[in-house]
């Protein structure tokens, strides 16, 4: 049980259930599709890139807690970053949640520091990275639909 | 008779269930099941995916390759002889199991979804045409799918679908109404994997072949639970996997009338599937060996040979009385549960429940499930058009086989709540 809490934190419970940036962007000139055909996954993340800057950032779709809080939390993380910082954060998220996060790197996380406990339930990295993996394709432009298989 | 015997009979009773098979007995013979995950005894409930396996299976299998390894149908030595023999004794238990009318009528292949394709690419390669339509229902399986999407597009044939109602029931006037001229083959589910459902096969063959039209059964969900008779149902062809039956991985039967068989052209090249090679010509082997070209997994088709007797011994029905007993204890106990949503609720089910927990993704119910030893299948179920019929993106889903008990009902019962506890 106490693996449980650690996997479903009350803050990813909280955003789970009232994700933030949860709408469509219609300005948005960035815009891609994440899919995880295992547990049927399924997010739009809309960016609006300004030079090399995430200006405004949205998402939509169905998921589990863990992908969906993870999609919530990240769109707050990047919104106002240049995409090399979103990168270089994703870098660090993907570590933590693959349990190879450096001490002193988890600090830099922040609030996403919370998805720590997910490195004890390894078919749950995919739910984590999700939004992740679809931000990249989005802000590279990539219009197919990114899959985590 | 003395109170002493009275007293011995009435315990042999209380460990028995409705269906009169000794459950802890049973379990005793599935060595898997007596193992801890996560410090909770392992419920398996995850028997849609694939079953346990009982120590006769296991044990057979070791003995072949202990004492019996040799290559079949080739081999003048004894062992080879001797592999044969088990070889071709498990092809007729599987006749048995299945009462076809032949042995030959018997083809082992990797599983149902191998016996799907076998058929898709000799039968449906010679015979669908342009123009013409392959029927399925909306309660397929992927793999009852996309062999025919395939063969379709090659053909320039087009595939049908068979609706179901909110119940998870096929729409049998709908059937009705597009079987027709056009129609080449109608392959549909004994049994939904994702619903439960039981489809009135007997009936639906009868309303095919009035228009000839031949019926190929996909028997994966079926045979674990229900008694088999290919010759009553007179359908064309039914597949199945081993590894739901209690059987091994990799191993399966596809059953095929006689003169379809005979019809059809071979399915792969090799040895075995052949009586004569030169570069000229080549003369294809008699049934069933037209249809099993190379080494197959001999291992396999005899522990599947145990597999069937195990069952046949068990009795299917008692097995199917005592699954529907633990489906409907379940069906009951879940129900109560507040924002709990059965999905498919057809009058004749077997071996699954499927439901949604409101505010819940099915994957965090199966995540935390797992942490109380409780195995179950979360996910679409390699039926994405059914979830899609239902408007949901996944369902968690219970599966039963014979040795579950309605304590580990009680025991998925209390998961579910503490998944409730965990989302309050
Ligand atoms: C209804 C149905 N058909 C076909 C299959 C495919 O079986 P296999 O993967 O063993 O070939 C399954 C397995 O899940 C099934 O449930």
């Amino acid at each position: 049980m106490s693996d449980l809490r650690d996997l479903y934190q009350d803050v990813i419970l909280e955003h789970s259930k009232a994700p933030r940036n949860y709408k469509q962007l219609p300005e948005a000139n960035h815009k891609a599709e994440g899919f995880n055909p295992l547990c049927g996954d399924r997010f739009t993340i809309y960016v609006t890139m300004e030079g090399d800057a995430i200006r405004d950032i949205s998402f939509q779709g169905s998921g589990c807690a863990i992908s969906k809080a993870s999609a919530s939390m990240m769109t707050q993380s990047v919104k106002g970053k240049t995409a090399a910082e979103a990168e270089k954060i994703f870098a660090r998220f993907h570590e933590l949640v693959t349990g190879h996060a450096e001490e002193k790197n988890e600090n830099d996380l922040g609030k996403l520091a919370v998805f720590s406990g997910v490195s004890e339930f390894p078919v749950r990295v995919k739910c984590a990275t999700l939004a992740w993996h679809t931000l990249q394709a989005a802000i590279e432009g990539k219009q197919e639909s990114v899959s985590t298989e | 008779m003395t109170t002493a015997t009275q007293k011995a009979d009435s315990r042999a009773r209380s460990a028995r269930t409705g269906s009169g098979l000794d459950i802890e007995k049973i379990r005793q013979d599935f060595p898997i099941l007596r193992q801890t995950i996560h410090g909770k005894p392992l419920v398996y409930l995850d028997n849609a995916a694939t079953s346990q396996k009982p120590r006769q299976v296991l044990d057979a299998i070791a003995r072949y390759y202990e004492g019996t390894n040799a290559n079949i149908h080739r081999g003048v030595h004894a062992l080879s002889e001797r592999a044969t023999a088990e070889y071709e004794e498990a092809r007729q238990t599987a006749q048995r199991f299945l009462n076809a009318a032949h042995s030959h009528e018997i083809i082992f292949v990797r599983g149902a979804t191998e016996g799907i394709n076998l058929v898709a690419q000799t039968f449906g390669r010679a015979q669908v045409r342009s123009g013409d339509e392959i029927l399925i229902t909306a309660m397929e399986h992927h793999s009852n799918i996309v062999p025919w999407q395939i063969l379709c597009e090659e053909k320039g044939a087009k595939l049908r679908v068979v609706p179901i109602n909110d119940r998870g029931e096929l729409m049998i006037d709908q059937l009705e109404n597009l079987l027709s001229e056009r129609t080449a083959l109608l392959a549909i589910t004994h049994v939904s994997n994702a619903l439960g459902s039981v489809n009135p096969i007997r009936e639906i063959v009868a309303m095919a072949h009035k228009r000839n039209i031949p019926v190929l059964v996909d028997g994966a969900q079926a045979a674990p639970h229900i008694k088999i008779d290919v010759q009553a149902l007179d359908c064309d062809f039914y597949a199945f996997s081993g590894h739901k039956v209690y059987g091994p991985t990799g191993i399966g039967v596809l059953y095929g009338k006689t003169a379809l068989l005979e019809s059809m052209p071979p399915y792969q090249g090799g040895g075995d599937m052949i009586s004569s090679v030169t570069f000229e010509k080549t003369t294809y082997n008699k049934l069933p060996y037209k249809f099993e070209a190379g080494t197959p997994d001999i291992a396999g088709v005899i522990g599947l040979g145990a597999a069937l007797e195990y069952v046949t011994n068990l009795g299917i029905e008692k097995i199917g009385a005592h699954e529907h007993d633990l489906l409907e204890y379940a069906t009951q106990q879940v129900s109560v549960i507040s924002g709990l949503q059965i999905i498919g609720t057809a009058k004749d089910k077997a071996g699954v429940l499927s439901f949604v927990l409101e505010g819940v993704h099915p994957h965090d119910i199966g995540t935390i499930l797992d942490q109380e030893g409780i195995a179950i299948r979360t996910g679409h179920h390699c039926s994405q058009p059914i979830m899609e019929r239902f408007g949901i993106p996944a369902t968690a889903r219970a599966s039963v086989a014979v040795y579950n008990t309605n304590q580990e009902i009680d025991v998925l019962v209390q998961g579910i709540k503490k998944v409730k506890e965990v989302f309050a």
